[in-house]
């Protein structure tokens, strides 16, 4: 699998609330609630890290998961968030973009 | 219970403040009829004052910022905070007269992804809505700069608020709202001004107008709801808190004070003297206004109303006790309900729809809107 880049978009509002992480999205006024894995996932989304990496250090370390079935939750999800316009994914790095 | 309600309690029970209203100048290109506030500048925040400020509004877990005036416009460096705000991933919300919005603006609030502008429209009627603001020409210059947001794409909602002068223009400003793509809002409430004086409550409609908007169903999202009867109190209603005011909320003026809401001027400290969070977790004002429940409000907790009353404590502080009745909500529950104190009707079904089911990763999602950044719930509260 070529590796896969994450970004958090540009046009979003964020902030940890106990430990979920609240997104807005600007473009369409919705609001997202991530559980701690995926704000994990989402606060390691700097552009420059292989979303392989971020799941190796976020979930395989804390729980008793297989980096293929994290892998595979993961890409669901940077998918997920990625079809709704709150993160950006590619097969290279992204560049940081401040809102 | 939608996930920003759900969000919103989440944010009580940690003692969160999601939401924060900051002023950051009273200065202002209009002198509208009704305004609460002074217009002189007695010596705002600096730059790098309101930064640090947002700093520590960031550590302290705020997510919904809104900035308002007077007219942010009057600060020359409004753009540098918004930028700032936003890369400290603030939602961030303008309240402006939009009067001094140009292309260029525009083009800058277009790439700073804020959540909206809302925009003060009095009337479609340039002599009315004119007359209210003083400001020759400001109905039109407000237009042109809603339309240069709008043709960005950026949200605007027209702010409505209703006194004797327009009371009836709301169809004409719906209307507008509609012509520009924007959302519209309504708000009966006309409030004391921040020192005390009650001048302006003069300009407030009256009981029958009051009645005729309550039951204008294009007017009221959710009527059966608004304008149900009142439910029969209980400990339950009796053990509720009165509205997010120092709860999840507050309020910063350009000078730096923190109140519980900016309708709800009692001083609990100030940012060039104390930090933020100090504020907010040990201020004697705060905690204060965080330990009243319905029950323990002196004439409220034996009214009918009691339980469905959009009662702002901030508007009975203004009228001498923040345990007290605040006149303008008791005569909106009357009206909103069409009976006075003493009857009652069957509780309303609530539904809450369960949440997705769970897994290792979740996200949940839903299309909202932000808490209103005031909090007494008062606006009749309709979009079109």
């Amino acid at each position: 699998m070529n590796p896969i880049y994450i970004a958090r978009a540009p046009e979003v509002a964020a902030r940890m609330l106990g430990d979920e992480m609240m997104i807005m999205s600007a473009r369409t006024s919705e609001l997202f609630s991530l559980n701690a894995t995926a704000s994990a996932i989402w606060q390691a989304a700097d552009g420059r890290t292989p979303l392989a990496d971020i799941v190796e250090g976020t979930l395989c370390a804390g729980y008793e998961v297989t980096t293929e079935e994290a892998l595979r939750d993961a890409v669901e999800l940077v998918q997920n968030l990625s079809a709704h316009g709150i993160l950006q994914i590619s097969d290279q790095p992204i560049a940081e973009s401040t809102p | 219970m939608s996930l920003s309600q759900e969000l919103n309690a989440r944010a009580m029970a940690l003692g969160v403040p999601l939401s924060v209203h900051l002023d950051l100048t009273y200065r202002c290109n209009e002198r509208c009829v009704h305004c609460y506030l002074d217009h002189d500048d007695h010596g705002e925040m600096t730059t790098a004052e309101i930064k640090g400020v947002l700093d520590q509004l960031a550590e302290a877990g705020v997510f919904y910022l809104v900035f308002s005036g007077g007219e942010i416009f009057m600060r020359r460096d409004l753009f540098e905070l918004i930028e700032y705000a936003r890369s400290l991933m603030f939602c961030v919300k303008l309240k402006t007269n939009a009067c001094m919005i140009d292309a260029p603006k525009a083009d800058r609030l277009a790439s700073l992804h804020l959540d909206c502008v809302q925009v003060s429209v009095y009337s479609h009627r340039p002599e009315v809505h004119d007359a209210i603001t003083k400001l020759p020409h400001s109905l039109e210059r407000s237009i042109t700069g809603i339309r240069l947001l709008r043709a960005r794409d950026i949200k605007v909602i027209l702010a409505n608020v209703l006194m004797q002068q327009n009371v009836a223009d709301h169809d004409g400003v719906r209307a507008l709202a509609r012509e520009l793509s924007a959302e519209y809002t309504v708000d009966p409430t006309v409030t004391p001004k921040m020192n005390g004086d009650r001048s302006t409550i003069q300009f407030g409609i009256g009981n029958n107008e009051l009645v005729q908007l309550f039951s204008n169903s294009e007017l009221t999202s959710d009527m059966k709801e608004l304008c149900s009867k009142p439910s029969a109190i209980d400990d339950a209603v009796l053990d509720e808190t009165p509205c997010s005011a120092g709860h999840t909320s507050c309020y910063v003026s350009p000078y730096g004070d923190v109140y519980p809401c900016v309708q709800f001027p009692l001083p609990t400290g100030n940012l060039r003297k104390q930090r933020f969070l100090d504020i907010w977790r040990h201020s004697s004002g705060m905690n204060e206004v965080r330990s009243i429940r319905l029950r323990d409000l002196t004439t409220c907790s034996t009214c009918t109303h009691v339980g469905n009353c959009t009662r702002c404590p901030g508007l009975a502080y203004m009228e001498g006790d923040m345990r007290g009745a605040s006149s303008a909500d008791c005569q909106k529950s009357i009206a909103r309900a069409g009976i006075g104190n003493g009857e009652q009707s069957d509780e309303s079904a609530r539904i809450s729809p369960p949440l997705l089911a769970g897994g290792l990763i979740q996200i949940r999602q839903n299309r909202l809107s932000p808490p209103s950044d005031k909090q007494d719930g008062s606006a009749v509260g309709a979009v079109s």
